[in-house]
């Protein structure tokens, strides 16, 4: 288990040089130049431009910039940002907090939720209440995130008032509880269908039929039984999941005003702040190379029959 | 029991994760106010994170220059009609437009209660000039007597003062200018002239996040990418004193979410409602919104060196010009956020005039006329570059489909993703044939739409257009005697500028926001900003 966990450790890091180098040179492929474009259309001293570029570097070729901003990442510097002049830890540990609670938040959500509807459903199969889930889970997933975020925010703060539109920079707990619904209930939707097909069909399997034949009560034969072998393929599921939901919540962060990852790289992107985006996609990286050990490691404690060595 | 085992770990890993996150979600701020973190009397605006350090000379995007304003005050000041007001000058005398004297109020003081003298202004001028310290406003400071020193073409300068720049005493300097510049004073009036105080040349770095200045508002605090918060200054002796208690620049990740805070009444005022709430603001606000045009024009810019306009009979530009129907695009696609334009300068800026000419007006017949007896559009095709992250999308097929429609030439929207490539296309020379231009003023007189866009030498003309009678005309208009005769030399030289169309007007900017109802007296000034030291509480 341990030379286990250490070998998965060493393997992430070509991917993690693999992906930084990838990320990299897209920032660098891109037209524009973020050191110009301060200057918007006003008249630009060229001379000065060039000092500035040397001073961050800027004006190196390729693979001395890499080069430079691998040897920073190794003692801990992210680099600085051109426009702010500020380091990008800072960005990062600003926006990362705050996606991290509205990921947790949406993650346990989905989880909580799915799973519930799932084995509610998978129980009684091609039954009412499984059409009714299946009908739900086609509309979440059919409607577009936005179009919930709209609504949801529309319905909840304008017509009942029940909360505030936006997020506060703050982003206090009880303030992320809409927009970690509306992040989560795509993946509600994918998680309840997973664990209603898994459910259906496991009821089916011989050790189902045994652990009635022994008697067992019916909680246990359903709680353990049943759900810890159904559970593998939505843990896979849940695992990748995890970095869409830090990542990819650009839509969301933005109808409810979080300011989150999401935001942050996509302002990084639009003022071309190289390091920035490189930084954070790196960390995002790195959260699913981490889940997705996490998620190999569950299918042992779920499935004994799985072992690592 | 491996499994069992495994399962402890993998918990552990999530507790620590748990843990990690714990962290931040304070609160400050009182309850008194419905508003999270506003104190009782202060006022907050949708003023989003500055794109750099605040230093006022580093300083021209819009948000930035925002915070500036509110903590500096420079010589002088415009109203809402574009006229001087001294602030921190008692007088400024020219006989000459070419030395300067200026006049200080006495007893004014920087926030640290450093006085604010002669050399407050004389110091910070050098220091923003000089090349060492790469402001990115230097170029303003060209104008003064030995900008070539402390700012040369290349190379290191020769020294850190500029020559032009001498105290008579604690309260009185003068400028001497390398030339006479009628309207140098109205160029005062510009965020980047701010004194500093002396502290801030130990540590520019940290004076940039924190910075001292002398003006309405003080410094409090700046979270990043979440707010600046600035409070009143009680000792504060210009005309613009804060009526308030302070100000809350909020950053917002989106215009529709700073919309959503103002409706629920969790955000004062907002300085542009987005294209997705433009239909139904006023219904929304009432006589809460604001809708007021302000001194910035956007043309389309004809590039001189490409094949299309290489050469080009300007008769064939005001045929293009007169087959764009301005009147229905306002009204229509841009939800009448700007204003047709009727001359090369805005409303609101000294010297406006009108052209009398019909270039302006939609009249497809004559435009097709007038291209076509005029030899033509090389190809009969036109391309619009404009960048896609602006917004500009719709208008630019709008006015394509209209140029098509009189004319029959060809017009493709020519879209680069960013601001950036849209630039970089425009600085080397590779824009296909025409490309957006937009002009906020700087300072409300009609030079600075003249000579800084259409000047063989202006760093901005990016369509690359000269002209030696143009040229010769704006000559003329800098060497006047005085401010009145400039102007309408300037006035001339526009007509000239009319006949040569280096540029083809469009529209003049609306600011489109609107207010709170805890607030009140909420005006904007010349350039499209809340004059946010009116703004009273309710």
């Amino acid at each position: 288990m341990g030379r286990y966990v250490a070998r998965r450790l060493l393997q992430m890091i070509p991917v993690f040089i693999g992906s930084t180098l990838l990320v990299f040179s897209m920032m660098y492929a891109l037209p524009g130049d973020p050191v110009r474009a301060l200057a918007g259309e006003q008249a630009v001293d060229p001379v000065q431009i060039a000092a500035m570029k040397k001073e961050l570097g800027l004006d190196l070729p390729l693979w001395h910039q890499y080069l430079n901003y691998l040897t920073g990442l190794f003692q801990g510097d992210f680099g600085t940002q051109i426009a702010t002049q500020r380091p990008v830890a800072e960005e990062i540990a600003r926006a990362f907090p705050i996606t991290i609670r509205l990921a947790l938040f949406a993650f346990v959500f989905t989880t909580v939720v799915g799973i519930a509807m799932g084995v509610f459903a998978g129980l009684k199969a091609d039954m009412l209440r499984d059409r009714t889930l299946l009908l739900i889970t086609l509309l979440l997933i059919s409607v577009p995130s936005f179009v919930l975020g709209f609504l949801a925010q529309v319905f909840f703060a304008h017509q009942l008032g029940w909360v505030d539109p936006n997020v506060s920079p703050e982003a206090a707990w009880d303030e992320l509880v809409l927009p970690a619904v509306v992040l989560g209930s795509l993946s509600l939707a994918y998680v309840a269908r997973l664990t209603r097909t898994s459910v259906a069909e496991n009821l089916r399997a011989d050790y189902m039929r045994t652990a009635v034949a022994k008697g067992l009560p019916r909680r246990r034969i359903i709680g353990v039984h049943l759900l810890r072998n159904s559970m593998i393929p939505v843990v896979t599921f849940l695992g990748t999941d995890i970095g869409t939901l830090m990542g990819g919540a650009v839509v969301t962060e933005g109808i409810f005003n979080v300011q989150g990852v999401g935001n942050a790289v996509f302002q990084a992107l639009r003022h071309r702040e190289g390091s920035t985006v490189v930084g954070i996609v790196t960390l995002i990286v790195i959260v699913y190379l981490v889940a997705s050990l996490l998620v190999d490691l569950l299918y042992a404690v779920l499935d004994p029959r799985i072992r690592y060595a | 029991m491996r499994g069992a085992k495994s399962a402890k770990w993998v918990a552990g890993a999530i507790v620590v994760a748990l843990a990690a996150t714990a962290c931040g979600g304070g609160k400050d701020g009182d309850a008194a106010s419905k508003e999270k973190g506003k104190p009782a009397g202060y006022v907050s605006v949708d003023v989003g994170e500055p794109q750099k350090p605040l230093i006022p000379a580093d300083t021209n995007e819009q948000l930035g220059s925002y915070v500036i304003q509110s903590l500096f005050t420079q010589l002088l000041d415009f109203d809402a009609q574009g006229k001087i007001v001294y602030t921190n000058a008692e007088s400024i005398k020219t006989t000459d437009s070419k030395v300067w004297t200026v006049t200080l109020k006495k007893g004014w003081k920087f926030h640290n209660g450093e006085e604010v003298t002669s050399e407050s202004y004389i110091n910070a001028w050098n220091w923003y000039a000089n090349v060492k310290n790469k402001q990115q406003n230097a170029f303003w400071f060209e104008d003064i007597e030995g900008y070539a020193d402390v700012h040369p073409e290349k190379g290191d300068p020769k020294s850190d003062k500029m020559s032009g720049l001498k105290a008579v005493d604690d309260h009185t300097f003068t400028i001497t200018l390398s030339k006479p510049v009628p309207y140098f004073e109205y160029k005062l009036g510009y965020t980047t002239w701010a004194p500093l105080p002396k502290s801030f040349y130990a540590d520019p770095k940290a004076f940039g996040q924190k910075p001292v200045g002398n003006g309405p508002y003080i410094f409090e605090k700046w979270d990043h990418k979440k707010l600046i918060r600035v409070k009143a200054n009680p000792d504060y002796k210009g005309p613009n004193k804060a009526k308030n208690k302070g100000i809350l620049f909020k950053n917002y990740a989106t215009v529709e979410a700073a919309y959503q805070d103002l409706l629920s009444g969790n955000l004062d005022m907002i300085r542009q409602v987005g294209p997705k709430d433009l239909p139904k603001y006023k219904q929304d606000l009432g006589d809460r919104a604001i809708e007021q045009p302000y001194a910035a024009i956007q043309s389309l810019v004809p590039v001189f060196y490409s094949k299309t306009f290489k050469g080009i009979n300007p008769k064939v530009l005001q045929g293009l010009s007169m087959a764009i129907d301005r009147e229905t695009i306002t009204k229509t696609v841009l939800n009448g956020t700007r204003k047709p334009a009727t001359s090369f300068v805005p409303e609101g800026v000294a010297g406006k005039q009108d052209l009398g000419s019909d270039v302006f007006t939609y009249n497809p017949a004559k435009a097709k006329k007038m291209v076509a007896e005029n030899g033509g559009i090389p190809g009969n095709k036109i391309w619009i570059q404009f960048n896609a992250d602006g917004g500009h999308k719709e208008w630019v097929t709008a006015v394509c489909e209209s140029i098509r429609n009189a004319t029959g030439v060809e017009c493709i929207p020519d879209a680069k993703p960013d601001f950036q490539t849209d630039l970089e296309a425009r600085d080397n020379n590779q824009v296909k044939s025409m490309y957006r231009g937009g002009w906020v003023a700087d300072y409300p007189v009609n030079a600075n739409f003249m000579r800084e866009l259409y000047s063989s030498t202006a760093e901005a003309n990016n369509g690359r257009f000269s002209d030696k009678a143009v040229d010769a005309a704006f000559k003329k208009a800098d060497n006047a005697k005085s401010l009145e005769e400039s102007i309408k030399l300037y006035q001339d030289a526009e007509k000239l500028v009319l006949a040569k169309m280096p540029a083809i007007p469009l529209w003049e900017y609306k600011i489109n926001g609107g207010h709170s109802e805890a607030v009140d007296n909420v005006t904007v000034d010349f350039h499209g900003d809340f004059n946010l030291s009116e703004v009273t509480v309710k």
